[in-house]
């Protein structure tokens, strides 16, 4: 742990920032100042603004007018600035580094670091030899070796951050800005970021750095700003919080008060005896999974507990085949499950909901009617050719059942409310009779009346006998809704709550727990160098748990 | 979503340009038949008729498969190099009889789609490269097999292309059944309901557990097989097999009529009857601006009106 500086000069701050999108206010008066010589940690669950934040720092979002004196501005070195385009910020001296690295894939590593600004000889030509030399020099003061006349496709992507780190550095930054640098990193190549992140440090550079990770804020961060709900709801030294006060600051929950929860959830009629319908055994997926098990019995509810990017989502997306484990068994009813196979589990009786409704779940040009029926239709086809008063009876049943609002089975879905759509996903499910329902934040976006009743429908489901597994951001869903716990920390379980311990008192400290295993994926050899590991993209998670 | 809020006046655009969209091309088959009716000599005859019918039936069959394989959010671009190895392959097998050449011919057009759908749906080649790649193969092979310009003398394939019932062409006869076919593929089965959504939301779509694969290989041999049958048609019509120059632009053409005729680019809707239409606007506009003694540079000028017209009411409302 770093001893804090004397506080030193402010470079980059703002005061009473806000940003609104039509209808949703992003950032609500947010003060955020980053120091020469800091590194500031930015956390927040799934739509607190960081993003937003860090868009508006570099010039990507202007920042609502100010409603005050001396309120939604950026001072930037003492004087009031205005970043009309990411350019400007650039030229001004702030870094991002993003989780997706934006450089040229094939442009060669020299000119990639070099872009915009390289170094020219006579006639003003690119100067090679010295391109070459430079980025040379640059990338092994990162204690990197890589022929930097290959193209930058040709690295890992771990490798490919590391340049982008590296250009970042050699263009003459104050500020750096790095948004979940390591979520794609082996281990060593996380040591190596950690000590440029001190060596920036000690050059007086204010680095703001954004992670899931929270053992690694630790580890590098002196200061620490948690977002909720576009608001900073705290600021102050790292060291003086620990991690059971930062989940709670990061999820908005007090410890202590908690009240006894235990009394009020569903009452799914599951026998504790019964055999799993669903078992996952030690589903490994490299840096995103380690070993995760679990099991769900028919008429339980089985919720995942964990922060943003724990690997919630991917746990359910190995289960129903969407995301080919590395290794690691499913067995539904006692059977195995081939995995990687979205049909394999839907016949096996698995039915995902996915996080992502709009993108991945409903097919919105398609009308109510066949969204439903999707999934269902071979079963409503003979020869290949659609019974349609099956399908109609099908489509009417399950619109009545689950309450489906629409003028009618023929309008189209996207022209459907949230919580409708998410109805017609689950009765495109529930018209094949699954198993197990893995449900992937079900009431995200939907609104309050829409959210009870599919809340009840969850209930009413797992009271039919089915297995459900629950994964919800909302912690008084997840608490109320579950009759088990599994907490998730880095990809892995860390632990599991059940009977009387599912209570969010109990969820936070498990959350903030130590991890059980080393931080990063044990699955990587130590021997793996970082400028020639893997194929290029083939490691780029799903990115469905990032905001 | 509703109109709360919105002038009655933009409603009323929205729901006028609605309207012009789905039904635009028949408005301009309409105005244009009009317009020929009143202002050229001859046309209303059913001589005349027949000739547009039975010059259109070839573009229309291809087209119907290029529906398909933009309905699935694909294109394809070798139809015309299937036509011209389906001519190739009839020629080739006409020795052995009739039917066996034309089965050989279409199966020609199902191998190029087999080739076309898997570089697509397992290898993840983008439609527009895979299928090129074919359509410079298919041409080349269609070469190979028939190098120059050949007549065909079999009195049955001749009146396959200039024979009628009552007065309708075999070729238009079947054109119209493959139009029928392909609208109750799309409407009635399965397949058509798993292609639409694979267009419209392919994560979705896997999701949901479709096989993705196995439809999207159906779309290519689909859109395969309807091109050789294409190329047969236009070899029996023409009584000679020229693999040089049959087929020659003929993606191009049947894009147009697709597009003309209303089915986005963008996957997740097949318009037949518009396709239909649209194969029938482009016929009539060039023969409109021939019989008025305009240069062939015309013709060439009003289609990409045509189509920019097509492609500016599409965008507005994807803009929606």
């Amino acid at each position: 742990m770093p001893a804090l500086p004397v506080r030193s000069a402010e470079v980059l701050s703002v005061a009473g920032l806000s940003k609104t999108f039509p209808g949703v206010r992003a950032l609500d008066g947010v003060d955020f100042t980053a120091r020469a010589g800091e590194v500031h940690a930015l956390i927040g669950e799934n739509g607190a603004g960081k993003s937003t934040l860090i868009k508006v720092l570099t010039g990507v979002y202007r920042p609502d007018p100010p409603t005050a004196a001396g309120t939604g501005v950026l001072t930037y070195d003492g004087s009031e600035v205005e970043f009309a385009t990411p350019l400007e910020a650039q030229h001004a001296g702030i870094s991002t580094i993003y989780q997706e690295v934006n450089l040229v894939p094939l442009m060669s590593v020299a000119r990639n670091l070099f872009l915009g600004r390289e170094p020219r000889g006579r006639l003003g030509l690119i100067d090679f030899r010295r391109m070459h030399r430079e980025a040379d020099t640059a990338l092994r003061g990162l204690g990197m070796r890589v022929d930097v006349r290959r193209p930058l496709r040709e690295l890992g992507v771990g490798a490919q951050q590391m340049v982008a780190l590296a250009r970042a550095v050699s263009v003459e930054a104050r500020v750096v800005i790095m948004d979940e640098p390591t979520s794609s990193l082996e281990p060593r190549e996380v040591a190596t970021l950690f000590g440029v992140i001190r060596m920036l440090r000690e050059r007086g550079i204010a680095v703001i750095y954004v992670s899931h990770r929270l053992d690694e804020l630790y580890e590098v961060c002196d200061t620490v700003t948690v977002l909720r709900d576009g608001k900073a709801v705290h600021t102050g030294p790292i060291a003086a919080l620990d991690q059971l006060r930062l989940v709670s600051l990061m999820l908005g929950r007090e410890i202590g008060d908690v009240r006894e929860e235990g009394l009020t959830k569903f009452s799914g009629g599951h026998d504790a005896e019964a055999e799993p319908v669903l078992r996952a055994a030690e589903l490994t997926v490299r840096h995103l999974l380690r070993s995760v098990s679990l099991t769900v019995r028919p008429g339980e509810v089985v919720g995942l507990g964990g922060l943003l990017g724990s690997g919630r989502s991917e746990t359910a997306k190995a289960i129903a085949g969407a995301l080919p484990p590395d290794s690691g068994r499913v067995v539904v009813a006692g059977v195995p499950v081939r995995t990687g196979s979205t049909p394999a589990a839907i016949r096996a009786g698995v039915s995902l909901l996915p996080e992502d409704r709009k993108a991945e779940g409903i097919v919105p040009g398609l009308s109510v009617r066949e969204n439903i029926a999707l999934a269902a239709l071979p079963g409503l086809s003979r020869f290949g050719l659609v019974d349609e008063a099956r399908v109609d009876r099908v489509v009417d049943t399950f619109m009545k059942r689950l309450h489906i609002k629409a003028s009618g089975p023929h309008q189209k879905v996207g022209e459907l409310s949230g919580g409708n759509q998410q109805k017609v996903l689950l009765a495109r499910w529930l018209a094949m009779n699954p198993k197990v329902l893995l449900l992937d934040e079900p009431t995200r976006g939907i609104d309050v009346g829409a959210k009870a009743e599919v809340q009840k429908l969850i209930d009413e489901l797992a009271g039919d006998g089915l297995g459900v597994l629950l994964i919800s951001s909302d912690m008084e869903e997840l608490i109320e809704g579950s009759d088990r716990v599994v907490v998730l920390k880095d990809g892995a379980v860390v632990e599991e709550l059940g009977g009387d311990a599912v209570t969010e008192d109990r969820l936070l400290r498990a959350i903030a727990a130590a991890p059980a295993a080393p931080t990063h994926s044990p699955s990587a050899a130590p021997s793996d160098s970082p400028d020639a590991r893997d194929a290029p993209g083939d490691d780029q998670a799903p990115g469905d748990d990032h905001d | 979503m509703t109109d709360i809020g919105l002038g009655r006046s933009r409603v009323d655009r929205d729901r006028l340009l609605r309207l012009l969209q789905d039904y635009g091309v028949h408005l301009g088959v309409a105005v244009l038949l009009l317009v020929n009716i009143a202002f050229t000599p001859h046309f209303l005859s059913a001589e005349n008729f027949r000739t547009q019918a039975v010059q259109v039936a070839p573009v229309l069959i291809v087209a119907l498969g290029m529906a398909l394989a933009i309905g699935s959010e694909g294109v394809d671009l070798s139809v015309g190099s299937v036509m011209a190895l389906s001519t190739s392959l009839l020629s080739l097998y006409l020795g052995y009889g009739m039917w066996i050449a034309l089965i050989v011919a279409v199966l020609g057009g199902v191998a190029v789609g087999v080739a076309n759908g898997a570089l697509v749906a397992f290898i993840g080649v983008q439609p527009i490269v895979a299928t090129l790649a074919l359509m410079v193969a298919g041409r080349g092979l269609a070469l190979v097999l028939l190098p120059q310009l050949k007549d065909v003398r079999d009195p049955t394939m001749a009146s396959l292309g200039s024979g009628d019932v009552l007065g309708v062409p075999y070729l238009v006869l079947i054109a119209a059944a493959l139009a029928l076919l392909v609208a109750f593929v799309v409407r009635r089965t399965t397949f058509g309901r798993q292609l639409l959504a694979i267009g419209d939301s392919r994560p979705a779509a896997k999701l949901a557990g479709l096989p993705v694969r196995r439809v999207l290989i159906l779309v290519y041999v689909c859109s395969g097989a309807l091109a050789a049958i294409a190329g047969v048609l236009a070899t029996a019509r023409l009584t000679a097999s020229d693999p040089t120059s049959l087929g020659t632009l003929m993606e191009l053409s049947a894009i147009t009529a697709v597009v003309v005729g209303g089915t986005p680019l963008s996957g997740g809707r097949v318009r037949v009857g518009g396709t239909v239409a649209g194969a029938v606007l482009i016929q009539l506009l060039t023969a409109t601006l021939i019989k008025h003694d305009l240069p062939p540079s015309w013709t060439q000028i009003a289609q990409a009106v045509v189509i920019i017209l097509a492609v500016y009411a599409a965008r507005e409302r994807g803009r929606r």
